[in-house]
Formats: structure tokens, sequence, C-alpha cells
């Protein structure tokens, strides 16, 4: 079991690397597919199977297609340049402020205390309760989602018509 | 024997700073927002790393929502990025100084 964490936690990583570190956006795509694949081996790992399954449905089914899409749309043949160095002062101010966080996070992180909320039900598979939660308790909200999703169509395709009248 | 609270969080730290890097230091305007989608993906496996541990699906619920929400975010974002394409024949962020003072 631990085995298998720290093979997926490394993949997850070395491929989060690579996505910020590659040239061309092709690549990084293709790296961040990996990235989600190992996210779903773990959210797998963690008891969460629906989850899984739509996070390689839905992340690296649907959104990195229109990733890569929109990429070979554009075409883009030039390299990106790199970005000029900061001045002194910046590059000050920058570090400290990553050490502060980085102390204030640890601090945080040895002051928590876990408080156990409510157990999920018994004797229930994890579609099954996950679907029952997501039509009595959260029932709303998931209404709400649809809202979004209809807007966020709305959006796509006025953003995306040449001339708007 | 399952996996502590603990691994999962910090994992999820180290992915999210990855991301926050990539957005911070990369210039180009695509990279940028698949470096947004990693870090909702750090969070996402937070919330999965205390569902587990506190034997609640409603962590799962979360991830649910922040997928739909970083769904319609990614077809907004790219209808923009074509868009402004279109317009400026760039992807790169430092281009885009339209509304700067």
């Amino acid at each position: 079991m631990h085995t298998l964490f720290y093979i997926l936690a490394a993949t997850a990583l070395v491929a989060g690397a690579l996505v910020v570190f590659q040239t061309h956006p092709l690549r990084s795509a293709l790296w961040l597919i990996v990235n989600f694949f190992a996210v779903a081996g773990l959210y797998l790992l963690a008891n969460a199977e629906f989850i899984a399954a739509i996070q390689i449905i839905v992340y690296a089914g649907a959104i990195m297609v229109l990733f890569l899409f929109v990429i070979m749309l554009l075409n883009l043949r030039q390299p990106e340049e790199p970005s000029p160095m900061p001045a002194l002062g910046t590059k000050i101010l920058a570090v400290s402020l990553a050490v502060t966080t980085g102390f204030l996070m640890i601090y945080g992180f040895k002051k928590a205390v876990l408080i156990p909320v409510r157990a999920g039900a018994p004797g229930l598979g994890n579609t099954e309760s996950v679907a029952r939660l997501l039509f009595t308790d959260y029932l709303l909200p998931f209404e709400v989602t649809s809202v979004l999703l209809l807007v966020a169509i709305v959006g796509a395709v006025v953003l995306s018509k040449s001339r708007l009248k | 024997m399952a996996v502590p609270l603990e691994f999962y969080l910090g994992l999820s730290v180290a992915l999210f700073a990855l991301g926050a890097i990539g957005v911070l230091i990369r210039r180009n305007i695509l990279i940028i927002l698949m470096c947004i989608e990693m870090m909702l993906n750090a969070v996402n496996l937070a919330f999965i790393g205390f569902a587990d541990a506190f034997k609640a699906v409603d962590g799962q619920m979360f991830v649910f929502f922040v997928m739909t929400v970083a769904a319609a975010e990614v077809a907004v974002g790219l209808a923009l990025v074509v868009a402004i394409f279109r317009n400026r024949a760039t992807v790169s962020v430092d281009d885009l100084n339209l509304m700067k003072w």
C-alpha cells in the first residue's frame, strides 16, 4: 500500500515538474495527462473509486482534449522567450516571503488537531453513498452546478464568435 | 494498512507549490492555465485525503464540485485564449498589457 503510494506520488511530482519546465505547451499538456492519471491512482488508493473515474473521464479525457485541440489550433511556432531577471530587491522580497510562508505552514501543521466529523453511512458502496449524498444534502449545489455549466457553454460560444452584433 | 493523512497533505502541498511556481515563472498563457488545473488537482487530493481519514463522503462531494468548476473555467478560459490570439496573434502574457496602467 505504501509502496504504491510512493510510486504514484513520485510519478505525479515528476510529471508536474515536467509540465512546468517544458518549453513547448504540447509536451506540457501530455505530461499533465500523466500527472492526472497518477492522481487518479491516488484517489483509488484513498477509497474514492467514483472520483477516480470522474478524474480520468473529465480531466484526462475532456479537459485535456480541449487543451490539445486549442494548442494545435493556434499552431505556435516561436519558442517562448525567457523572462527578464528581476531586480535584487524583488529577489530578496520573494525569498523572504517564501521562507515566511513555509514557516507559517509548518507551524500551522504542528498546531493542527484533527477532529473527527460525522462518519460515513456503514454498509454502502462508495458510488452508492456518493449518489445518496448528492441527491439529498447536496441537491441544491448540484442543481446550481448545471446552471454554471450552461453559463460556461453560452460564454464559450459568445467568445468564439468572430463578430458580435 | 491505510496511507496516513500527512502523506496526502504533503503531496498536495508539493503539487500546489509546483503549480504556483508555474503560474509565476511561465509566460505562455496555455501553460499558466495548465498550472492552475494542477493547483486545483492538488486541492482535490487534500479533500480526498481528508475524506478517507474521516471516513466521510462529504470531502468527495467537494471534489465533484471543484471538478465541475474547473471544467467550466477551462472552457471559458480557452475561448478567451483563442479570442486573444485572433486579435493580437500572441499567447504571451507579457504582450497583453492593454489593461496595465
